[in-house]
């Protein structure tokens, strides 16, 4: 039975519309009937729950910041945020594949796609009946994109394309693939595979100690040939796949939070109700240390998710900005699950609760999306304006 | 197939509960406020009633501005319009007299609502709002089923069921299973900013209950095992400590 309750110790309620308190309680609802009831399961046999796609879709959290003529919701970033934070509250890896359709597959075609593409794949990715995936790192380039070696070549009516995606979220089961890779001048473009033509397979990626409720695969490309109108029109070069990653790291600095919560009230309502020495273990100071800790960095956490959602509805939230929230959070929310891991001793070790599955799932979240440490260089570079990649 | 229903904006089932200004107020500080279950029970069955035959579905409310929340929640849900009565609901009596007002100047088939609130419970108003209309009054039933203007329902009773029939139009109080609570999805969040919220003044009432005062119940006491060997000792307690024998 999940009964979680949401901690909201500075009273941020008082700061969301009444439309955003109603999204985020329809989205708890929903994760609470659809999916706490099958996560623990999905996650110990390593299997995707396929069925959430279309209730992801007509719930409405795919893609909702798009216009509602391409079937989105029209809604703010602040109302996205909400719906990462009670997704992710569920599970990282439920979190990620709506982040994925989202922000790195129908941002995309929304931003840089033709009016063509817009209308032929919106409406059906925000409704589910379609499932995209985005693909960036390379076996041999991960924190470095720019290195990809991922190219297509111009034979006058259609692109032939070459190369290799590594650690594609939902890549085995998408229809539709958004894959960066370089043009013969070595300038970034992407391009719109879809599933089934020749020369592409995308086989999955198994072993994984996390995410394990989400499918994870690889994009290979065998002299695909791919139509010319396949092309986004609107974007070339790096920045392109970088915004993308803006929109989709700002859903996950609200997700770990919310991973966080479910951590944070899991352990304080097995601290009051679990006794040792003849006391709830919530009476000894080193539990309520962490107790104590575990709200103030949610509670600092969820502020600063606030002011960037107040950003990114202005349209002035920075690529640093996003950066700073993304690692802050996440690696908090890695932190207040192995805290809270131990206040449940023994029993935070199985699948009988959710900590254990959030706290691998946060491994992934702390290294996809630009590393924890790949983002602290962001805002070194940001701040001194000199740039310790290379 | 035109429909009513009657929901109350109640505190969530987790809220703590407790009072001010001398026991007489009810302490909404901190308190997140939910339509009553029963309630979301009625409003999901009066959906699915229209989407399978049509007409339309209006929710009702009697409280002040601050219970606009718990309404939208209603139109998002799938309520087409709502009203709102711009009063505090301070008894059973005095709500149901607003609603059987807004009732009687316009014509519905079907007036449904919970068995009861969650916040006191009455489970007063369907059967106060039939009599003031005059109409039969139908609680608590779990299974509502229509054809043409008659419709079948499952009640609870005594240690069975019974099953009744009614034609249109009646007052009926709901409980699960009538039918499951509906998630609104962002659509319907969103579209519930633009759906017509009609506010009314209310009409005159008498004072029928004054309330005095509330009191909270006595914190549990702690469990106290009797050795099997010695039930007297049962007595001897249920006697002169508990005082209740
Ligand atoms: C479950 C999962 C799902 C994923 N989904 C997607 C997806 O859908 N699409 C997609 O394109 N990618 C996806 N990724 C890939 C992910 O974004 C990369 O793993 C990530 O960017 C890191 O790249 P890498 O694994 O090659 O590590 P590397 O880049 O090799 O990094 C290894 C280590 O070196 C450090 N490092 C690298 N460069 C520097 C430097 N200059 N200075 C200091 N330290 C440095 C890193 O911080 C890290 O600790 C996914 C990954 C996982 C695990």
């Amino acid at each position: 039975m999940d009964n979680f309750e949401a901690p909201d110790y500075y009273s941020l309620d008082d700061l969301f519309t009444v439309e955003q308190k109603l999204i985020r309680q329809a989205v708890r609802n929903f994760v609470k009937k659809e999916i706490s009831p099958i996560i623990d399961d999905c996650c110990q046999r390593a299997e995707f729950p396929k069925h959430m796609v279309k209730k992801f879709g007509d719930l409405g959290v795919f893609g909702p910041f798009v216009p509602e003529q391409y079937g989105g919701g029209g809604l703010d970033y602040t109302s996205y945020g909400l719906m990462m934070q009670e997704l992710e509250r569920g599970d990282s890896g439920m979190r990620s594949t709506a982040s994925v359709q989202g922000s790195l597959v129908m941002y995309p075609i929304y931003e840089f796609g033709s009016e063509a593409q817009k209308q032929k794949y919106l409406p059906k990715l925000a409704s589910g009946e379609m499932l995209g995936c985005f693909g960036l790192t390379e076996p041999d380039y991960g924190s470095n994109p720019s290195g990809m070696i991922t190219h297509f070549k111009d034979m006058g009516d259609h692109y032939l394309l070459n190369g290799a995606k590594m650690w594609i979220s939902n890549s085995p089961l998408a229809d539709v693939a958004v894959v960066w890779a370089k043009n013969e001048e070595g300038r970034v473009h992407a391009l719109l595979v879809e599933k089934g033509i020749p020369g592409f397979t995308a086989p999955e990626i198994h072993k994984k100690w996390s995410l394990r409720a989400s499918i994870t695969g690889e994009l290979v490309f065998d002299n695909v040939k791919v139509p010319k109108e396949n092309m986004l029109p609107n974007v070339s070069g790096l920045s392109g796949p970088l915004r993308c990653l803006d929109s989709a790291r700002y859903g996950i600095a609200w997700g770990a939070v919310g991973a966080a919560m479910d951590c944070y009230d899991t352990a304080l309502r097995y601290a009051k109700e679990r006794i040792q020495f003849e006391k709830p273990i919530a009476s000894f100071q080193l539990i309520q240390k962490k107790l104590a800790e575990m709200i103030t960095e949610i509670t600092k956490a969820q502020l600063l998710c606030f002011r960037l959602g107040m950003l990114k509805d202005a349209g002035k939230a920075t690529t640093a900005q996003i950066s700073m929230a993304k690692r802050n959070n996440v690696n908090m929310a890695l932190q207040v699950a192995r805290e809270a891991r131990q206040i449940l001793g023994g029993n935070g070790i199985t699948g009988d609760y959710s900590i254990m599955r959030h706290m691998m799932n946060l491994e992934s979240v702390v290294t996809y999306e630009g590393t924890h440490d790949i983002h602290l260089l962001i805002t070194g570079a940001d701040i001194t304006g000199i740039s310790a990649f290379k | 197939m035109k429909i009513l229903v009657c929901i109350s904006h109640v505190p969530d089932t987790t809220s703590k509960i407790s009072f001010t200004d001398n026991n007489t107020k009810f302490n909404n500080a901190g308190v997140q406020y939910i339509i009553g279950p029963y309630d979301e029970y009625a409003l999901s069955k009066a959906i699915d009633l229209r989407e399978a035959g049509g007409g339309s579905v209006t929710v009702i409310n009697v409280g002040e501005a601050d219970t606009e929340p718990t309404i939208r929640k209603a139109l998002a849900i799938g309520a087409d319009d709502a009203i709102r009565v711009n009063a505090f609901p301070k008894d059973a009596n005095f709500v149901a007299e607003q609603i059987a007002a807004v009732a009687k100047s316009n014509t519905y088939d079907l007036i449904l609502m919970g068995r009861e609130s969650i916040d006191f419970n009455g489970g007063m108003v369907h059967g106060m709002v039939a009599e003031l209309l005059g109409l039969p009054s139908i609680s608590p039933i779990m299974k509502l089923e229509i054809n043409g203007t008659t419709a079948t329902m499952s009640k609870e009773i005594e240690g069975g069921k019974e099953v009744v029939e009614c034609n249109f139009p009646f007052v009926a109080g709901c409980q699960e299973p009538i039918a499951e609570w509906k998630i609104p999805n962002m659509r319907g969040i969103m579209s519930a900013k633009s759906k017509p919220l009609a506010v009314l003044e209310p009409v005159a009432s008498e004072e029928v209950v004054k309330l005095l005062n509330f009191e909270t119940p006595k914190p549990k006491g702690a469990c106290k095992m009797i050795d099997p060997a010695t039930p007297e000792q049962l007595f001897d307690l249920l006697r002169n400590e508990a005082k209740i024998i």
